[in-house]
């Protein structure tokens, strides 16, 4: 057992499962998601990125590239949630929920790619 | 590139997640800890302005509680936070700054910024491995000519002094081991305008593997080679490199030359080197014994020659059964009196101070002086820095191997026809050498002499080539005559000249040029720019040619030729009878 492969595997799926809860539920429902959710969710996906630096392979290149569009996808919802609150006078309404929702799907995918790659590369593995 | 980017960002993984792991830290205790607004009503801080305060936290700047004034809660987490972040950005910035300290990052910065020097240059470049004193000479004179070049060399010291020593060009150098394919892959061996490959080291095992790489990534290309061993030189030779050199040899061999053709070794060494101007006389009364101090690898090389040209010769060697000296050899060093007078010093011609240590070699010079003041000395200087010793010491022959090498592979880069010029030369005698070396020093004066080579083809000697191929006559004199007074010559003379296979040694300046003829010119280098304009500039030419300095321009040309036309029509219209 390879304690970096435990530690690096468990950063990548805890991205897309905290990703997944925050996803989780009626897309313009601000009941149905948690600020927190998205929260956790952007830093496991900034240190699961980090994790990631520094791999040459080929593979490592490709999990590095689809982490970066997760972060992306997330920072660009938290801005939407944080725009939301404070610069518009209505505050946090269905359609600013709708978009951050389909953002964080956006970052959902990119890390259900993440851990296909993973999965794929831990079959790949005889030993 | 790719090496230093990815090594800088697994260095980083540690410091890049502490700090993502403090801040998040630090944003979500502000986001969870209730507070007050201004109004007394309970107020909790919402991610934005979380991030907005343990930002400027963070980083020290401290603009204080924003937006409203802290709870105790707050300002308890505040302190806790303060510290954290501090310590995490202390931790990581000290991390950077001790990955760009990092030996092993710092080599790697280095050879990525020589790979990209290396990558950078357009025009054909020689590879030179290992930047001792002989590779600096050759480098040096290289840069004189402007022939680029790349350097590598085991010790960061000789790299240090290549990046401190002013040239004309710049001239990347890496201190890595030559052996190493990747090395020399990145020096750029695989590269079309490498156009040569000299390995120095001295090492020739470093020197085997630079010029079996070479060979094998490119038959064609010229490969020169330093060897110190018989087998190694075999081994060089084995595998087609074109020119190896044995300082030792080479040194024996010019001692031998210089005793035995004083001329001709004069001669050479004018070529090898153009700035020794003074016309050493040569050695009279040469035949007789030597007396050599040093039977090491330079002895041996000495003792060979020496049989082969039969000179007489007593060895001084301070163990001579270890190294194999021939039976009769005096032992001790030479530098004390008695070893020398038991040499029998005093009814030898010469002595030769050839041991590895310069101090040594010039206390025997002085020893064997006391003793006999008329003797013939030769000192080898190992060490170019004992220059002005040796000079003080007025030695007859100064005999220094690292700039006999430099120079030697210098010429050949340079103006290969010397090479064969000096061949022919080693054939003719040495009276015929001496006149050739009265026309020399007549032509020359007190000038350094300058040799250089012209091939007769568009590129080289456009002019020349031009008016061969509209079928005008050109002699060699042609490119000898002043181009500004066509009655004088230039202070120079074709020394050969090379048609095919075919070797004219001193050819007649009436001689009619042929294209793709190669011609070798001696004499002042200032001569040898008037010389390009003659084969360079068609006018130049044509006046040299017939004297007459005709029009350039196709205006002038064509007002030349109607006035020409104008004329013979004239001289045929008074020629006729009425």
């Amino acid at each position: 057992m390879n304690t970096e492969k435990v530690v690096f595997a468990f950063f990548i799926l805890l991205a897309l499962t905290f990703n997944f809860g925050f996803v989780l539920g009626d897309i313009d429902n601000v009941e149905h998601h948690n600020v927190y959710e998205l929260y956790a969710a952007l830093v496991v996906s900034l240190i699961a990125t980090v994790m990631k630096f520094g791999d040459r392979t080929h593979v490592g290149a490709v999990l590095l590239a689809t982490s970066l569009v997760a972060d992306l996808q997330l920072i660009m919802a938290a801005v939407v949630w944080g725009y939301a609150v404070n610069f518009t006078e209505i505050g946090l309404d269905a359609a600013m929920m709708a978009s951050i929702v389909s953002l964080s799907a956006g970052a959902l995918l990119s890390n259900i790619t993440s851990v296909v790659l993973l999965i794929l590369e831990t079959m790949m593995v005889r030993h | 590139m790719g090496h230093v980017f990815y090594l800088l960002l697994r260095r980083l993984r540690t410091p890049i997640i502490t700090i993502i792991v403090v801040y998040s830290v630090s944003v979500l205790g502000f986001v969870l800890i209730p507070g007050v607004d201004d109004q007394g009503n309970p107020w909790r801080m919402d991610f934005f302005h979380a991030f907005y305060f343990v930002s400027f936290m963070g980083s020290t700047i401290g603009f204080g509680e924003i937006p409203y004034p802290f709870t105790a809660g707050q300002r308890a987490w505040t302190i806790i936070m303060i510290y954290a972040t501090v310590i995490g950005w202390l931790y990581s910035i000290g991390k950077i700054f001790s990955l760009f300290q990092d030996h092993s990052f710092i080599r790697l910065m280095k050879r990525n910024t020589f790979a990209r020097r290396v990558r950078g240059i357009q025009e054909p470049y020689y590879l030179v491995c290992g930047y001792g004193y002989t590779g600096k000479r050759l480098i040096d004179r290289l840069d004189e000519q402007g022939i680029k070049a790349v350097v590598l060399d085991a010790s960061q010291s000789a790299i240090d002094e290549l990046d401190a020593h002013e040239l004309g060009l710049a001239v990347p150098g890496l201190c890595a081991d030559a052996a190493d394919p990747d090395i020399l892959n990145i020096a750029g061996i695989r590269r079309a305008n490498c156009i040569g490959v000299i390995a120095l080291t001295n090492d020739d095992h470093t020197n085997l593997a630079v010029s079996i790489d070479s060979k094998l990534v490119n038959p064609e290309r010229p490969v020169i080679s330093r060897s110190e061993s018989a087998g190694t030189t075999a081994n060089l030779a084995s595998f087609g490199t074109d020119c190896i050199i044995d300082p030792f040899e080479t040194f024996a061999e010019h001692l031998v030359k210089s005793i035995k053709q004083p001329y001709k070794h004069i001669i050479s060494d004018l070529i090898f080197n153009p700035h020794h101007n003074v016309l050493a006389s040569p050695h009279q009364n040469t035949s007789g014994r030597w007396v050599v101090c040093g039977y090491g690898r330079f002895g041996r090389a000495i003792d060979r020659k020496f049989q082969e040209y039969d000179i007489p010769v007593t060895f001084i060697e301070i163990d001579p059964s270890q190294r194999g000296a021939p039976v009769g050899t005096i032992l001790g060093v030479g530098t004390e009196e008695e070893t020398l007078l038991k040499a029998d010093i005093e009814n030898a011609t010469g002595i030769v101070a050839g041991t590895p240590d310069d101090a040594d070699n010039l206390s025997i010079i002085i020893t064997a002086r006391n003793v006999k003041p008329d003797i013939i000395t030769v000192a080898r200087q190992n060490l170019s820095a004992n220059k002005p010793m040796f000079r003080a010491a007025n030695v007859n022959l100064i005999m220094e191997p690292v700039r006999i090498i430099a120079d030697e592979i210098f010429i050949r880069i340079s103006t290969p026809l010397l090479m064969d010029f000096l061949e022919l030369l080693q054939k003719k005698d040495d009276q015929w050498a001496r006149e050739l070396l009265l026309r020399i020093s007549a032509v020359v004066g007190g000038h350094p002499l300058d040799a250089w080579a012209y091939s007769v083809n568009p590129e080289e000697c456009p002019a020349i080539h031009d008016s061969l191929a509209m079928q005008k006559l050109v002699r060699l004199g042609s490119l000898c005559r002043d181009p500004r007074k066509r009655e004088d010559e230039l202070p120079a003379f074709p020394l050969l000249l090379k048609r095919g296979e075919e070797c004219i040694l001193l050819p007649d300046p009436a001689l009619e040029l042929q294209v793709d003829d190669e011609i070798l010119i001696c004499g002042q280098h200032s001569a040898q720019m008037f010389m390009n304009w003659v084969a360079y500039d068609y006018n130049v030419l044509r006046y040299i040619r017939t004297g007459v300095e005709a029009p350039g321009g196709l205006l002038w040309q064509w007002i030349s030729s109607v006035r020409k036309k104008r004329r013979r029509r004239r001289a045929a219209k008074i020629g006729r009878p009425e």
